[in-house]
């Protein structure tokens, strides 16, 4: 059963093969097995997912099945969860049992799908690595000793590892596509605004995007239209219709223009990424499609921009967590200040720490022209860059990460060499637009993915892109041997 | 642009964060690092350029100032470090 994509299991589930029951314990049974070792898993709901799939087969029962009706799902521990613990991986957190569901998990419950648990992650969504994690790091499914990315890391990993058959993550500035290129799975980030962000704990409000992750581009059509849609809760979710994701999935691909941008490709790429991903382009090449050259000039400045831009969202953003009203609260407080201050320095990991207090010095009198203002004036040309680049293509291909996976603890102490593995993925939250992650092949026996990019709210067209590909490729389909 | 102990010091006060005294120098070093990376921006004038408030250049919604969400105290309260009578307790604020 945990080979199967979502779209077999919705089959196999409409034709009685097994039940939800069956299925969502088969799952928790495969957690309980292998989660030690991986540690994907913050906190397992067992109880309440074996009760969410009776009411799933019930409602069958009763004719009222959707495509995501009884399928089990793990959720980034970034959304709340009404009477679940909420924890975005922090000590702060820790101790936060969510009062109220996120529209993101509201939409899933809706759909009749099955919660099987909250999935580990860098703490507050800041890393690349999942290293940051309060809850200890997470291992890539295929090579223990290497990261599985991050942020949304316990997600990637569980569903290459086929503890479930597909996770929700958030992109800020890769944390979804990154860990999917790391652990050989396919995700989707959206354009900004796409799907609601009513209870995803905030990090950098203009950056933050949820979206599905899971074997096939087929499975996130499915996902991404359960999640996607306007929210009045979320003042920043877009007005627009939601299409059906999967109507177009088959579409044929001659005459698609795959723009290859030529600052993807120069030093600090991997030679072993860069075959693999210049094979994919020749499969597409197979499939019809014409490459052409582009250019994206200021990439070498998205970095640098980003780690203005989402740091100062993000110190004022965590400004929230002050030990008062939810959450961490250190002992024995002598006064006010000693509260928020040993409280905040007590329940945030270092990482965190840095990033608030260099929000907090870029938004400092006096320093912010020199340092937010101009990064939002960058981040006009970088979208400039993109903008102009799909005026000469569909789509942008290139590689998601520079590398496959590297090993736990080789990056840790070192923010700005761990920053620059972001570095194909971050223009693209600071442009706001769609960006995908699929399986591609693999390097030194670990998986690569291939970037696709596409124009605001063209999701359908990318998860079309990505699809054609695993129908005449397997890559998406490798298991990683010891969870096959 | 390099920060020494006491800017760090500052920072850690702006942003209401207790820092152990010999994670300092660390610190220090960890934020000029970030700093220097960030200046990388400076490469570009970007005299003239209009800042992106927004990536869709949307502008904010409006809507009815009427009441949306019913009062839900109790409840978002039970998860609360400390509380009485419907109130957040802090420590004593006026001698």
């Amino acid at each position: 059963m945990h080979n199967k994509t979502i779209a077999e299991l919705s089959a196999a589930l409409a034709a009685g093969e097994f039940t939800s029951v069956e299925l969502t314990q088969h799952f928790l049974d495969r957690i309980a097995k292998y989660d030690g070792e991986l540690n994907s898993f913050i906190t397992v709901t067992a109880e309440q997912a074996l009760a969410q799939a009776a009411a799933a087969d019930a409602r069958r029962a009763r004719g009222e099945a959707g495509p995501l009706t009884g399928i089990p799902l793990a959720q980034k521990d970034i959304f709340c969860t009404d009477g679940v613990r909420t924890s975005c991986a922090s000590k702060m957190l820790d101790p936060f049992i969510a009062p109220y569901d996120a529209t993101v998990i509201a939409k899933f419950q809706e759909a009749g799908a099955v919660m099987l648990g909250k999935t580990n992650m860098d703490e507050f969504a800041m890393g690349s690595s999942n290293e940051t994690s309060f809850y200890g790091p997470v291992k890539n499914p295929w090579d223990t000793n290497a990261v599985p990315g991050g942020s949304s890391g316990g997600s990637a990993a569980a569903i290459a590892a086929r503890l479930a058959p597909a996770a929700t993550g958030t992109d800020t500035g890769g944390s979804i596509r990154q860990p999917a290129a790391l652990c050989g799975i396919t995700g989707i980030k959206p354009t900004y605004g796409r799907v609601s962000r009513y209870g995803m704990i905030a990090f950098a409000s203009s950056l933050d995007q949820a979206g599905p992750m899971a074997r096939t581009a087929e499975d996130c059509a499915l996902l991404l239209g359960a999640m996607a849609g306007f929210d009045t809760r979320d003042s920043t979710c877009v007005d627009m219709p939601v299409p059906d994701y999967s109507a177009e999935l088959n579409n044929d691909l001659s005459g698609l223009k795959i723009g290859l941008p030529k600052e993807y490709f120069g030093e600090g790429l991997d030679p072993a990424v860069k075959a693999v991903i210049m094979a994919a382009v020749e499969q597409y090449k197979a499939l019809g499609a014409e490459v052409v050259e582009v250019s994206l000039p200021n990439t070498h400045l998205a970095v640098p921009t980003y780690y203005v831009v989402a740091p100062a969202e993000c110190s004022s953003n965590l400004s929230r967590m002050d030990g008062v009203r939810f959450g961490y609260r250190c002992e024995n407080p002598k006064d006010l200040e000693d509260l928020y201050k040993r409280s905040r320095g007590e329940g945030f990991g270092d990482e965190v720490k840095r990033r608030i207090m260099v929000g907090t010095y870029a938004l400092s009198a006096g320093y912010y022209d020199a340092y937010y203002l101009k990064a939002q004036q960058l981040r006009h040309l970088i979208a400039d860059d993109f903008k102009a680049a799909l005026e000469q293509c569909d789509v942008i291909m290139g590689p998601t990460s520079p590398t496959t996976a590297f090993n736990i603890g080789e990056k840790k102490d070192d923010p700005v060499a761990m920053y620059l593995a972001d570095i194909y993925t971050i223009a693209v939250n600071l442009a706001g637009l769609p960006g995908m992650s699929v399986p591609a092949g693999f390097a030194d026996g670990k998986p690569v993915g291939l970037q696709i990019i596409g124009n605001y709210f063209a999701e359908a067209r990318l998860l079309n892109v990505a699809h054609k590909y695993q129908q005449v490729t397997d890559w998406h389909a490798r298991a990683p041997e010891a969870f096959a | 642009m390099a920060l020494d102990r006491s800017d760090v010091a500052k920072i850690a006060h702006l942003a209401r964060l207790a820092i152990d005294e010999e994670a300092v120098p660390t610190y220090a070093q960890n934020l000029s690092n970030i700093l220097e990376l960030v200046e990388q921006m400076n490469q570009i004038d970007t005299s003239g350029v209009t800042p992106m408030a927004h990536p869709l250049h949307m502008a904010q919604r409006l809507r009815e100032d009427v009441v949306s969400e019913v009062n839900q105290r109790e409840h978002f309260q039970a998860h609360a470090p400390s509380t009485e009578a419907g109130l957040f307790l802090v420590p004593k604020v006026i001698e």
